[in-house]
């Protein structure tokens, strides 16, 4: 493998080093920056759409779309509803494709996996590299799609993230963008299946001597089981994007019931993929939250195998609840029970990671660092977000709350909070590791003072919105619902000044050069990173690490 | 961590104490105009149904009080065991990693909360799905970006009407902002009323909250759904499946009347929308035949 021949490499500088990249830790930082761009625009959007939300009438858009595409004045009105559309779509695209998926997957996994089982690299460098790049001409195909015709003489694709015909097929936007967006995804999902590969070859077949899977760190093992929901999910919404290609473009009738085809087909096969998709989201923070609340603790994990089998159960159920999203398309009742029972089932493997983590800090001597508090914190939202997921499962209830604004809290709470949190738990977890200076604390507990007072304002109030019956994805709503939307709108922007604290805590932790030396955290930190410098040299491990016991799980 | 944030923490949490419960009773819903939102509403609002008052007993009386207690329970034991085993209070971390019992407590106490919701939660879906016998048939189909309905023929009606949101400068008094619109649908009181649910061009999806009704209106498919509304009024919905430009100006509006004036505006409404050249008359012969 590459540590035998490391030797021989030589250690490529400047735009060598990273265009042409074939190491684990270059194409992490490479994938955390894009991360940190896709966040960035799907953030200002989401600005953009609470100030919209934060009256009631249409203000901001219309003059948006003035701005980016020269919209004529008296057509302004008709670009700004269209803009709306499209910036949720981009939204949500961006944030679950271009900015979680890359940070916890493409960025701490690709720097950290190898490095906590004991390996030198990836099992496929290059593939690595190749992953990488697909998925940053994705984002580009993405904007690109937002100015091209979709809509007749509308600009983007506006249909929402969930993409459904014959919204998205030649009757709902016959322009090109819904075309862009279908080969974004192609790329992405490309990049994905195959840095999933490469994740399932790496972690079963580069484990250090002595490293059994039961005593592999959780993270890889949180990575594992994401790696196999993608592998295993991802060519069916390919195949899905596809069918829809060919049926904008080749005269075929996959979801044309003109022709015999289902509309409806398309939402069986797009959920398949996507709740997969939410825990693809969700299990990197699951497996790195364990690793904080273990170190902070100075504990080993409570529960061990249960934590990694209720990741892998949470995994195998994911898959199979899919039309959950869907009770109100005119299911059966025998198939609307079946999903319904399903879907509960879910809620008992999460209880058991609540409960384990807190198991592990009970007893324990916890220290409260930044990272830990950022965990914590995702403990409490996540919960906040499961709960109301157990409220929706329910289809008799999900009958008064779908597509509601209760949904949309819902979501958030799981993931804008949720998986949010755990990407940047991670992020100060690993920033001295990665970059080999230690942050301001205080800066980093500020960021989440804000971010935390910014998102629950911003989403909680939109329970109520939901439960009172306000539509998502709605430009405009009814003056009854003006007072939760202005808090939430207050909230978002909270939130959004908490990224200007994150911006200067990292400029200001570049500037300080404090060292951060091996191990910042102490008798806690007990996997195999924290026995490396920081930051690790190039090529870590050239004598694989020998594993004993359990002390590095 | 010093006393100071002990009794901070302390402080917060009976803050909390006192201000959940405020919110909680907030959320059941007070007096307000039936059929549409009230303004600031927390909770569900108001309903007119059979179904829609077993939805709020399962929301308010079963969920609500569950998940509430869920929520406030993990956070109290994050708030505690951050206060009694930080590192100042408790110096020395044990080694505890595996408690078997505690382990299968907390899988089967979950599931028993999660049987004891399926219970009357499969009941309402069964409530909820399986359609009882209806004097009353409309089909209503989605278009971008309005409602139309037909009332057929053997149920005295044989005409059917397009319905589109007021715009702003039409709005008259009593009229409500989005959701008021030009011609309401009318269906009698305490009768069960049996809706058609299809769509002309994308998927749109038909909604009255205090009718607790949602069904998605696709094309190629005829999905049906009932209520039995059993107070007059106007019942307001709005389209909730993404459907273009316009989505959320494509109100719904039905008017809950006694039986009479049900039939006296099925008549009236035979003249006006037969005498309105409209191609839903070749469609509502196809629902008499």
């Amino acid at each position: 493998m590459a540590s035998s021949t490391a030797g021989a490499h030589d250690h490529p500088r400047g735009l060598r080093r990273f265009l042409f990249s074939t190491n684990h830790k270059d194409i992490g930082t490479l994938y955390l920056i894009l991360a940190v761009i896709g966040g960035l625009v799907g953030m200002l959007m989401s600005v953009a759409i609470r100030a919209e939300l934060m009256h009631p009438g249409i203000s901001v858009f219309p003059g948006l779309a003035q701005m980016l595409y020269g919209a004529d004045p008296s057509m302004a009105t008709d670009a700004g509803k269209n803009l709306y559309n499209v910036f949720i779509t981009a939204h949500g695209v961006l944030m679950i494709f271009f900015m979680v998926m890359p940070a916890s997957m493409g960025g701490f996994a690709n720097w950290f996996v190898p490095i906590m089982i004991g390996a030198p690299d990836m099992a496929f460098p290059r593939l690595n590299n190749i992953s990488f790049w697909f998925l940053a001409v994705a984002l580009i195909l993405l904007v690109m799609s937002m100015f091209v015709e979709g809509a007749p003489g509308m600009m983007g694709f506006g249909g929402g993230w969930v993409f459904y015909p014959p919204l998205s097929s030649n009757i709902g936007h016959p322009g090109p963008a819904m075309d862009f967006v279908i080969l974004s995804l192609h790329l992405a999902g490309a990049s994905s299946i195959l840095g999933s590969i490469n994740f399932i070859t790496t972690i079963f077949n580069m484990r250090a001597p002595g490293m059994t899977l039961h005593k592999m760190p959780l993270f890889a093992w949180a990575m594992l089981v994401t790696a196999f929901l993608l592998v295993l999910t991802l060519p069916v919404l390919a195949g899905a994007i596809t069918m829809l290609l060919t049926d904008r473009n080749f005269g075929t009738m996959f979801y044309d019931p003109a022709g015999g085809g289902d509309p409806l087909l398309f939402q069986h096969l797009f959920w398949f993929f996507g709740h997969p998709e939410v825990y693809v989201l969700i299990l990197p923070a699951f497996g790195l939250i364990s690793h904080i609340v273990s170190t902070f603790s100075k504990k080993p994990v409570f529960g061990y195998l249960g934590m990694a089998y209720a990741m892998v159960c949470i995994g195998f159920l994911g898959c199979i609840v899919w039309a959950h999203h869907m009770y109100t398309v005119g299911l059966s009742l025998n198939a609307q029970r079946y999903f319904v029972f399903a879907t509960m089932v879910i809620a008992v493997p999460t209880g058991i990671k609540i409960f384990s983590w807190i198991a592990t800090m009970w007893g324990g001597s916890i220290s409260f660092r930044a990272p830990m508090i950022w965990a914590i914190g995702f403990i409490f939202v996540f919960t906040m977000g499961g709960v109301t997921g157990v409220v929706l499962a329910n289809a008799s209830v999900d009958r008064q709350l779908h597509e509601t604004y209760y949904v949309v809290a819902h979501f958030h709470y799981t993931m804008s909070l949720g998986a949010v949190f755990g990407v940047f738990a991670g992020f100060y977890y690993w920033f001295p590791k990665m970059t080999g200076y230690l942050y301001n604390e205080t800066l980093s507990k500020l960021h989440f003072l804000f971010l935390f007072v910014g998102v629950n304002l911003t989403f909680f109030p939109q329970h109520f919105l939901g439960l009172a019956g306000m539509p998502r994805r709605y430009i405009d709503y009814p003056d009854a619902f003006a007072s939760w939307n202005y808090l939430s709108s207050l909230g978002a922007f909270i939130g959004a000044f908490s990224m200007v604290v994150f911006f200067y805590t990292v400029i200001e932790a570049f500037m300080k050069k404090r060292y951060a030396g091996y191990n910042p955290w102490g008798s806690g930190a007990t996997t195999l990173e924290w026995t490396l410098p920081s930051p690790p040299p190039f090529h870590q491990f050239e004598t694989l690490p020998r594993i004993t016991g359990a002390e590095h799980q | 961590m010093s006393t100071d944030t002990r009794k901070l923490i302390s402080r917060g949490a009976s803050l909390m104490a006192l201000v959940l419960p405020l919110i909680l009773s907030a959320s059941y819903s007070l007096a307000q105009v039936e059929g549409q939102p009230a303004p600031g509403g927390m909770g569900l609002p108001a309903t007119v149904t059979d179904v829609g008052h077993d939805t709020q007993f399962f929301y308010n009386g079963i969920l609500l009080p569950v998940i509430t207690f869920i929520a406030i329970s993990v956070l109290g034991l994050l708030l505690y065991v951050s206060w009694r085993f930080n590192e100042n209070a408790n110096p020395v971390p044990s080694k505890l990693t595996h408690h078997t019992g505690l382990e299968i407590v907390w899988t089967l106490v979950p599931i028993l909360i999660l049987v004891f919701i399926s219970v009357p939660s499969f009941r309402l879906l069964t409530k909820q799905v399986e359609i009882p016998e209806a004097k009353v048939t409309i089909k209503v189909t989605g278009n971008q970006w309005y409602w139309s309905y037909k009332y057929p023929e053997d149920q005295g009606g044989g005409f059917g009407f397009d319905q589109l949101m007021k715009a702003e400068a039409d709005l008259e008094p009593g009229d409500v902002r989005l959701l008021s619109v030009d011609n309401e649908a009318v269906v009698p009181v305490n009768e069960v009323v049996k809706l058609q649910i299809t769509a002309a061009d994308v998927i749109h999806s038909f909604v009255i909250p205090a009718f607790s009704i949602r069904m998605d209106a696709v094309p190629g498919r005829l999905n049906e759904t009932w209520f039995k509304a059993e107070k007059e009024g106007v019942y307001y919905g709005q389209c909730s499946k993404i459907c273009g430009k316009d989505h959320a100006f494509m109100p719904s509006a039905i008017r809950v009347v006694s039986r009479e004036k049900y039939e006296e505006w099925l008549a009236e409404s035979k003249k006006k929308y037969a005498a309105a050249e409209m191609p839903v008359r070749l469609a509502a012969s196809e629902v008499a035949r």
